[in-house]
């Protein structure tokens, strides 16, 4: 597979110009990103360099301060216009997180956000509940459509178990679910909003190297079920071995962003990461 | 003090059980032997001016009254001798019932009776017994509660038969015990039963099986309910009760959905309950009414229903973007504002003097509530007509409340209780669907309403306090939040048991205040426990064992 797509599939999302500002912290400075049909993208960056604000943003969790976020046709963030600014008294105009899920991008969380009191398979219905329409009357009249529905979203989340291989331990509460367990949840779910782009916060956090290695073939299979795939990570070897493109992040700012060879090649990431002597090689 | 009575007590348990063996039958026996003879021993001295007051002759031997009680309770204290799981609990909860039962005599032979010369020698030998018994029960083992193995289809449906069976005969027996005392002391003796019988398995088994069998438990429980008033012999009293706690089990329900399925804190429930019963009491030609329609009942209870959800979703609206603080805070304020809107508004609705003359309610076929009726040869009051109506609007609102919880929209409501950002990053539409439950709990208790005004033929603001919002929620949170009998439970008791008790009437704030407080310390999930409250209130639990606790009802 070639590791240069980027001029090659349909664009998924694309951000430009993304900034958000907490008071006098430019937390995301400027951003431009683009992703493309079953491209995975590697996103890092020392700590504190605005990756997880920048996911908030794609996902509606943060309203960004600029900026223009796109998904296929659909306008998840832009500037406000005509009435909508009128009525708002904003500049922006924002979906809401639950909204943007809808339009086709879902994630994971740094620090896992399961329902742990619910079983396997019910946060994986759950995902499904935007894709479904199932209101009060149907509920109560149970009428045949009813039943459809509620087999249909079972067998499909029984797929997704299947898929992340957690089908045996449906029935369990997701809080007693090892941690590695509760990170495939956590996608599965994310994956039962049937999205066109999953947003990976650290997926192999806290992970050992076994675990680590069968996330990584997690993601191609879902890249290769034809998502696109942010991930957020730390652990170089994962980021490298599996993303097509990686993106730097220093300081809110893209510092750069190419094939996984060319960033490992550039001493501007080493430096983001491991600081250099005062003055020394400021550019290369 | 304390320290040093437990530290003697101890000591001396430890002697016991180097001599007796871990078992203790040999205190076991004694203490049963000596609560079996107290139980037919006479309890009170001849001659003495102290007139019976618990029931059967207390002056001659026999058994009749609390010695009833203790007899029961002794033989189901015996199965500490077996080797069933969670003797040692039933057993300490028989004796306990015994020696409370025996001091509760002894204290009203010394108030009443004329001091202790009118104390029986079968107190004295009820309490030696059952303080044996304690101790016998206390060198037990520990154990788990009794999960009894499953049982055949028939034992299963003969369980339920009889564990409602038996709790409509107590409390028909229970109604009709006209002293105070007496009921106190038939009181204390069913909560020892209870708690006895819990210990050994029997609650687990009753409802593990009700949920094998729902629908022939429902049936069952449904029939209870519609024999109730047969059992009452005409006498409208209780009937006049139950039909009001009927409406507010419903009412309680509808808070149900809002509290203990969405998990948002409505502190102003009665203004909807208010609303309802003001278009209610509007719109059927009330002698004092204020608008001359008269629209047929039928019409009046959705309309009802209508105005009140109109209100839940216009103050739900805007607050329920806040968190849960802002929501409690401004449904207490929509509460009394509702309350005082009513009291001021007067050429609607009259004001504090409020709407009085509200006609009974009239079917379409001619049947008249507010008339007694004849079924099946027996002459039942005209407030059975009410009860009747309120069990088919519990039944329908029942259904409801199971079907949509076991929906996706009862799963989202589960979600965003455990991560409302999780649900939101999930595609749930969070305030759209705290709202629907806001709606939903609104138009149920606007039901409740209309139907609450034809019973008591008058309405006035000052039915609506704060405090019966308060009495509401006390009903969900103690009867058991998530779970469709616990506020019916929950409701049967906040109501009846004042009516029962008038001196409780007095404490009713304080006691129930006390009584919340000991269920958050002990039974955080509430009287009827819902599976997933279960696994909310004990974080530690392990999946396995939430699932398989005793004591669990899912929320049907």
């Amino acid at each position: 597979m070639t590791a240069q797509p980027v001029e090659g599939g349909l664009p998924v999302l694309q951000a430009r110009g993304v900034s958000k500002r907490f008071g006098g912290l430019l937390a995301v400075n400027n951003v431009d990103f683009t992703v493309n049909h079953a491209e995975i993208i590697g996103l890092i960056g020392p700590n504190g360099a605005g990756k997880t604000t920048f996911f908030n943003c794609l996902t509606g969790m943060v309203v960004p301060t600029s900026g223009r976020i796109t998904y296929h046709d659909t306008e998840i963030f832009g500037a406000a216009s005509g009435w909508r600014k009128a009525l708002s008294g904003r500049d922006v105009q924002a979906h809401s997180p639950d909204q943007i899920t809808k339009i086709g991008l879902a994630r994971t969380f740094q620090n896992i956000r399961l329902f742990p009191n619910m079983t396997v398979l019910e946060n994986v219905l759950v995902g499904r509940h935007c894709r479904t329409r199932e209101g009060v009357l149907s509920a109560v009249g149970r009428g045949p459509r009813f039943h459809r529905t509620e087999r249909e979203v079972r067998e499909r989340a029984a797929e997704l178990l299947q898929f992340v291989s957690l089908r045996r331990a449906q029935d369990e509460l997701a809080r007693n679910l090892p941690y590695g367990d509760q990170r495939r949840l956590e996608i599965a779910r994310a994956l039962a909003t049937d999205p066109g782009l999953l947003l990976l916060d650290e997926p192999t956090a806290g992970m050992n190297p076994s675990e680590t290695r069968a996330t990584m073939d997690l993601v191609k299979k879902i890249r290769d079920l034809g998502l696109a795939v942010i991930v957020i990570e730390h652990d170089m070897k994962f980021i490298f071995n599996l993303c097509d493109r990686v993106a730097v992040l220093v300081q809110g700012a893209k510092l750069i962003e190419g094939t996984p060879a060319e960033v490992q090649a550039d001493p501007r990431v080493v430096e983001a990461y491991l600081g250099t002597a005062a003055g020394e090689e400021d550019a290369s | 003090m304390t320290s040093a009575f437990f530290r003697i007590y101890h000591r001396y348990r430890e002697q016991i059980l180097r001599r007796t063996g871990p078992r203790g039958r040999v205190l076991l026996i004694a203490g049963m032997v000596l609560c079996l003879i107290a139980s037919v021993l006479p309890w009170a001295v001849n001659g003495v001016g102290y007139t019976n007051p618990l029931g059967g002759n207390l002056q001659s031997a026999g058994i009749g009254g609390p010695r009833l009680y203790v007899l029961l309770l002794t033989l189901v204290a015996g199965l500490g001798l077996t080797s069933l799981d969670g003797r040692r609990r039933s057993t300490i909860a028989a004796s306990l019932g015994n020696l409370v039962i025996s001091v509760y005599i002894l204290r009203g032979l010394v108030h009443e009776g004329g001091g202790t010369g009118a104390i029986g020698v079968g107190v004295w030998v009820a309490l030696v017994g059952s303080l044996v018994l304690f101790l016998g029960a206390d060198t037990l083992p520990v154990t788990p509660k009794n999960i009894l193995p499953s049982l055949p289809a028939f034992a299963d449906i003969a369980l339920i038969l009889v564990v409602i069976g038996v709790g409509l005969a107590a409390l028909v027996v229970g109604l009709g015990i006209e002293d105070d005392k007496q009921f106190v002391a038939f009181a204390l003796f069913v909560v020892a039963l209870v708690f006895a019988l819990n210990w050994l398995g029997v609650a687990t088994a009753f409802t593990d099986a009700f949920e094998r069998y729902r629908y022939i438990g429902y049936a069952i429980a449904a029939a209870a309910a519609f024999a109730f008033p047969f059992t009452q012999n005409g006498n409208a009293q209780w009937m006049a009760v139950f039909a009001r706690v009927g409406v507010f089990a419903a009412a309680a329900i509808g808070l149900n959905v809002v509290v203990g399925l969405a998990g948002l804190l409505d502190l102003g429930y009665i203004a909807f309950f208010g609303i309802g019963g003001y278009v209610s009491a509007l719109l059927s030609n009330a002698v004092f009414t204020t608008v001359h329609v008269h629209l047929p009942f039928l019409l009046v209870i959705p309309l009802g229903a209508a105005v009140a959800a109109f209100f839940g979703v216009l103050v739900g609206a805007p607050t329920l973007r806040l968190r849960g603080d802002y929501l409690a805070i401004v449904t207490l304020g929509f509460g009394e504002i509702f309350r005082i809107v009513a009291i001021n508004w007067t050429g609607l609705t009259k004001g504090p003097n409020g709407i009085a003359g509200i006609p009974d309610l009239q079917l379409p076929g001619g049947f008249d509530f507010g008339k007694p009726h004849t079924l099946f040869g027996q002459l039942l009051p005209f407030q059975s007509n009410y009860y009747f109506l309120d069990i088919f609007l519990i039944a329908a609102v029942m259904v409801f409340f199971a079907r949509i919880n076991d929906s996706r929209i009862g799963r989202a409501w589960v979600a965003i209780r455990e991560d409302e950002l999780a649900a939101r990053a999930m595609g749930i539409n969070t305030v759209a669907l705290k709202l629907l439950a806001f709606g939903i709990g609104a138009t149920l208790a606007g039901t409740a309403g209309t139907i609450n005004v034809h019973i008591g033929e008058a309405i006035e603001p000052n039915a609506y306090q704060f405090i019966f919002s308060a009495l509401l929620l006390s009903a969900v949170v103690l009867g058991g939040m998530g779970t469709v009998a616990g506020p019916i439970l929950g409701a049967a008791l906040l109501y009846a048991i004042p009516e029962k008790l008038r001196f409780v009437q007095d404490y009713r704030l304080f006691l129930f205040g006390l009584a919340l407080i000991l269920l958050m310390r002990f039974r955080p999930e509430g009287l009827i426990v819902s599976r997933r409250r279960q696994r909310e209130f004990h974080e530690g639990g392990s999946g396995a064992d939430a699932m398989s606790q005793p004591g669990q009802v899912a929320p049907v």
